[in-house]
């Protein structure tokens, strides 16, 4: 079973990440801030990570960048899942090392063709 | 008028100066043209600096003008009560849709849980609408990042508010100073005995109270009780 940590501040966009994804078959994991997630990271790299931008202690792209430096780190797929749509932002996380950019909101069928699009579904 | 004479009786001074014979220039009428024309200059000087004081005097009046409308738009009110007034409500607002967005989310997951009760049709109408239900409660997230935009918008403006405040502290303070009795006039006409019927509705409610500040449904029958 693929592996995915949902990185959120919300707990409600936590929440319907994490049935979409167990509907996709995948195992979740949750963390609220890219320090979390980070540590989480730090013990076993997951499959996917579905990442949101704005967030306190540490936010997406921070994580993202600390992500891709650890040995190893370029083994998760990386969705990043935010309201920041502007273009600049887009290419800043594409240059940090996301593989996929949602836009909230998000619904069941943009998350499938996303997962499917980085090949974990 | 008397300027265009003096002019005209000093140049023909002049030309008849020039005209003169040599030798026969008396040192008089020398003086009287250097006379002439030193008290034309001073004349034309004394007019142009009238001119430019009137204008500095005009640009005053405006200035203070301006002082006094925006001490009566009363920034510091604006600061103190109106900005953190509606970034309060502001902050219920986002606190109180995630209170129901959670509520609404778990009852449906509580939906889900007993899918195993009903027959297989019936599952997968459950299952469609409640995964509805959680995509839509997106909105709680949206909004909230939203509206926290907006606080931040206006504490910026409470920034140049604040700036605004201290370049017209003195004028503030006089305007108030001004108003005291004003202000004590209306206190008054607030605390005397209310007839609420000549009340239009409108300036009754208040709307939803912030929850630090509201009664309880507890404290109101309280109060119906002790009545």
């Amino acid at each position: 079973m693929k592996r995915c940590l949902i990185v959120d501040d919300s707990k409600v966009i936590r929440m319907i990440a994490r049935n979409m994804l167990q509907e996709f078959g995948f195992e979740t994991s949750e963390a609220e801030n890219g320090q979390e997630a980070l540590t989480a990271c730090e013990e076993a790299f997951p499959d996917a990570i579905l990442l949101d931008w704005n967030m306190p202690v540490m936010n997406g792209i921070e994580f993202l960048l600390a992500l891709r430096a650890l040995p190893g780190g370029d083994a998760p797929k990386v969705v990043f899942c935010t309201t920041e749509t502007d273009l600049e932002n887009i290419r800043t996380a594409l240059e940090a090392g996301a593989n996929e950019y949602i836009m909230k909101p998000f619904d069941n069928q943009i998350m499938q063709a996303k997962l499917a699009q980085v090949g974990l579904l | 008028m008397s300027g265009i004479v003096d002019q005209n009786r000093l140049a023909q001074q002049l030309i008849d100066l020039q005209k003169a014979e040599p030798g026969t220039v008396r040192l008089e009428d020398v003086s009287a043209v250097v006379a002439g024309i030193m008290d034309a200059a001073r004349k034309e000087m004394a007019s142009s600096d009238n001119e430019v004081v009137a204008k500095m005097i005009g640009l005053a009046d405006y200035i203070e003008n301006a002082k006094a409308d925006i001490a009566a738009l009363r920034p510091d009110e604006v600061t103190e009560r109106h900005l953190p007034a509606a970034a309060d409500e502001l902050d219920e607002i986002v606190a109180e849709t995630a209170d129901a967005t959670n509520r609404i989310m778990d009852a449906t997951e509580t939906i889900q849980g007993a899918i195993g009760d009903v027959d297989e049709a019936t599952q997968e109408t459950i299952f469609s609408a409640s995964n509805q239900i959680f995509e839509a409660c997106s909105f709680q997230d949206i909004t909230g990042q939203r509206v926290t935009k907006v606080v931040k918008a206006l504490k910026e403006i409470e920034e140049k508010v604040d700036s605004l405040i201290l370049a017209f502290g003195d004028e503030i303070d006089e305007y108030k100073a001004r108003h005291v009795a004003e202000a004590e006039a209306t206190d008054a006409a607030e605390d005397a005995p209310v007839d609420f019927d000549d009340i239009p509705d409108e300036a009754l409610l208040q709307g939803p109270q912030l929850s630090d500040e509201a009664m309880s449904q507890d404290d109101i029958d309280k109060l119906l009780n002790s009545a």
